[in-house]
């Protein structure tokens, strides 16, 4: 039997993904069950990712697995010239699941055809980043009560952001409206706004960042970053124009919640992190809840 | 005045196939991707024959071969023109016209320089999202390639 694995938010459906948040749900409520007991969890990180490695790795030993794996590809066969290909034959033979962070992208769908255990990709380049959008989509449940009908606001970069082109897509099943807010450089990019008009589903463009957040739900801020600029005079010019500040939250309403993939530059400012609407630090935490259920879903345990 | 017999560039079959407009340039890409070169069967060719509507063409003849149409829309990126007449005893018994596929194994290279294709040994794989300007979904990195940046490997 071929094993199921989770390389793009696509690999599941709707009810999937439901299944899922419901399971983590689950998780928060008992964190600790020893349902991996026996099984061995290859984390290959190929490139270094502390957030994402220890969100899995804090998943798998509360579920009592063994983790084997290396958090940085220098000291391993790679540098020796060892292809993918060659390393994941390798470990799939030493471990009953593969969490894997590869710059290339397209490298974790190459891994899954390879592999003969389970692979779920932790990020593949630019390309995608599934157990964050899952965890994004936990978030927005657990603090809106459901994922339909919401108005979800994004902020940043939004040509680049692969969370948000993720997310974007994700909430779509579930008949968002989107307001994107960006400098002109980092717009959402075409493609994706003619996947929101096939969809028949309403989106705003802006530029400027004011008080246009009060009708959002959901403000999921980015990092603007300085490499995405051509031009650095342009990212002076922008870099702190895309800043959330505690003083425009006032008119915002009162569901309304902030979350970000992490880490944080200057983006959100630290009076923020106080408020009562600041979620991206639970936000997290949800990371671990969500990436329990992933890796159990993937095994065939309930 | 003298009438110019009429004479054929390339000898008719009596049996086989004709792949007839094939853009001079990628008369080899498509005997590549017909496996040509490794069949037993009598093939003459010629290019750079004028054509009105591609400037060079070149055309095909396979002396008892058959293709299925599968097997034929695989050279539907290199000549989209395409025609292909069946013949039986040298009669034209039948004509046939290229289609693009909805999914392209190999052939085409993925214009993502940070794709694993271009990386590691992996054939290509892509899923056809437009057929008229044609632009491939690469099944691994899942990037758009478009016409304009298509490559045939």
């Amino acid at each position: 039997m071929k094993t199921r694995s989770l390389v793009s938010i696509d690999d599941f459906s709707k009810e999937e993904t439901l299944k899922i948040l419901d399971m983590a749900e689950g998780f928060e409520k008992q964190p600790v069950r020893k349902l991996l007991e026996g099984k061995v969890i290859a984390t290959l990180f190929f490139e270094p990712s502390t957030r994402t490695r220890l969100s899995f790795e804090s998943a798998i030993n509360r579920l009592g697995g063994k983790i084997v794996g290396f958090s940085d590809s220098s000291s391993t066969s790679v540098t020796k010239g060892e292809t993918l290909h060659d390393t994941i034959k390798m470990v799939s033979s030493y471990s009953d699941l593969i969490v894997m962070r590869h710059p290339i992208e397209g490298s974790a769908r190459f891994a899954s055809e390879v592999a003969s255990v389970p692979v779920i990709n932790a990020g593949d380049g630019a390309n995608q980043h599934p157990t964050q959008t899952l965890l994004d989509l936990y978030s927005i449940r657990k603090t809106q009560g459901t994922l339909d009908n919401l108005n979800i606001f994004m902020v940043g970069d939004l040509k680049y952001g692969r969370t948000v082109h993720s997310l974007m897509m994700a909430m779509s099943r579930w008949n968002a409206t989107f307001n994107f807010i960006s400098p002109e450089e980092l717009r959402m990019p075409d493609e994706f706004k003619l996947y929101l008009d096939n969809l028949g589903l309403k989106y705003y463009e802006h530029t400027d960042f004011t008080d246009i957040i009060s009708k959002a739900d959901i403000i999921y801020m980015t990092r603007v970053q300085k490499e995405r600029f051509s031009d650095p005079i342009e990212y002076e010019k922008v870099k702190n124009v895309y800043v959330l500040r505690n003083s425009m939250l006032g008119n915002t309403k009162h569901n309304m919640r902030i979350l970000h993939p992490l880490p944080r530059v200057n983006e959100i400012n630290t009076d923020v992190d106080t408020n009562p609407k600041a979620y991206y630090f639970e936000q997290a935490l949800n990371g671990v809840f969500t990436r329990q259920a992933i890796l159990c879903t993937l095994l065939g345990i309930n | 005045m003298k009438k110019e017999p009429k004479q054929l560039s390339v000898s008719a079959i009596q049996n086989g196939t004709v792949i007839d407009h094939i853009p001079a340039k990628h008369l080899f890409k498509v005997i590549q991707i017909l496996g040509l070169d490794k069949i037993d069967q009598q093939i003459t060719f010629g290019t750079n024959l004028d054509s009105k509507k591609l400037g060079k063409k070149a055309i095909i003849k396979i002396s008892e071969k058959f293709f299925a149409d599968d097997d034929i829309n695989r050279i539907a990126l290199v000549a989209p023109d395409a025609k292909l007449n069946i013949i039986r005893d040298y009669e034209v018994v039948e004509k046939k016209v290229v289609e693009v596929p909805d999914t392209i194994t190999g052939i085409a290279r993925c214009m993502n320089p940070k794709c694993i294709t271009n990386f590691e040994h992996v054939m290509t794989r892509f899923k056809v999202v437009s057929k008229k300007n044609v632009a491939l979904k690469c099944h691994y990195c899942e990037k758009i390639t478009d016409q304009e940046n298509l490559q045939i490997i």
